[in-house]
């Protein structure tokens, strides 16, 4: 079980819409998690320095609220096994499809892109049927 | 202000709002699709408080500004056609998704919670992006006759 926190989770949200927005306004660039990282796996894109440093921002910024006593909820009730294989289709998928549900879930849907939504819509469905299999079909 | 500054807090920000919004907790997003189980629907209202934030704020500086403050223009994504690359990766990354309960927004932050099953998965993450690239350069290599 996981708790349901509607509050904290539109608080959330708004913050990543906002750098999204902040993204915009001041580099010009979508907050698409898939293309920012993708930029800085050799051969690295030109522009490799700012994509960097916003993946560093990401990965401080939650270990700063940890560190300052804030508490996060996680678990990972998977094995290694499919965490790997679960990894390995994560990053295909986000490559053949340019974008995950930053790019395309918030950024992609915000500028009502069509290819953006047939992505979420897409992804929205395989990731239900993937864990009705997967905790009902074979684990039930 | 200098870019990578403004890229590292801008980052922060997003790192800090996948956190606090449980993105970056597998177990959440597993039940977030476990509708007929643990189902915790708490994931719309983090798509739905960034969906309006980013609709209402890409409005106002499309609006206002003809190039962002830092860079000469804006970089925005202009392919409007629907091909079954799109579909069909879509469709793969729900199904790793749907296994792992991690997407690249939430892994990356979740690397600052330090658990040994982040770096799993994105060190798998990065192997399966590796492997797009060289399917992609042999469908686009020249067939031999």
């Amino acid at each position: 079980m996981t708790d349901f926190t509607p509050i904290q989770s539109l608080f959330g949200g708004v913050l990543i819409g906002l750098s999204a927005v902040l993204l915009m306004a001041l580099h010009g660039r979508i907050a698409g998690m898939t293309g920012i990282l993708t930029g800085v796996i050799p051969p690295l894109a030109p522009d490799w320095q700012w994509r960097a440093a916003f993946l560093a921002g990401a990965v401080v910024s939650p270990l700063a609220y940890l560190a300052l006593g804030g508490t996060i909820a996680f678990s990972v009730p998977v094995s290694t096994g499919l965490l790997v294989i679960g990894g390995v289709l994560v990053g295909i998928g986000v490559n053949f499809g340019n974008g995950c549900p930053s790019g395309h879930g918030i950024c992609g849907i915000a500028r009502l892109s069509p290819r953006s939504i047939v992505a979420v819509v897409t992804f929205m469905i395989t990731a239900f049927i993937t864990v009705f299999v997967v905790r009902h079909v074979i684990g039930g | 202000m200098n870019k990578l500054v403004s890229a590292f807090l801008i980052g922060g920000l997003f790192g800090l709002g996948i956190a606090v919004s449980g993105m970056a907790n597998p177990a959440k997003i597993g039940n977030f699709f476990d509708v007929f189980g643990t189902w915790d629907p708490s994931l719309v209202f983090v798509m739905g408080g960034g969906l309006i934030t980013a609709f209402i704020g890409y409005r106002i500086i499309f609006r206002t500004r003809s190039a962002p403050v830092l860079e000469s223009s804006f970089a925005l994504p202009t392919r409007r056609d629907i091909d079954a690359e799109l579909v069909g990766g879509a469709a793969v990354f729900g199904i790793g998704w749907g296994i792992a309960g991690f997407c690249p927004g939430g892994a990356i932050p979740a690397l600052g919670l330090m658990r040994a099953e982040t770096p799993i998965f994105l060190a798998a993450m990065i192997a399966g992006i590796i492997i797009a690239r060289l399917i992609k350069s042999n469908m686009t290599r020249p067939v031999e006759a």
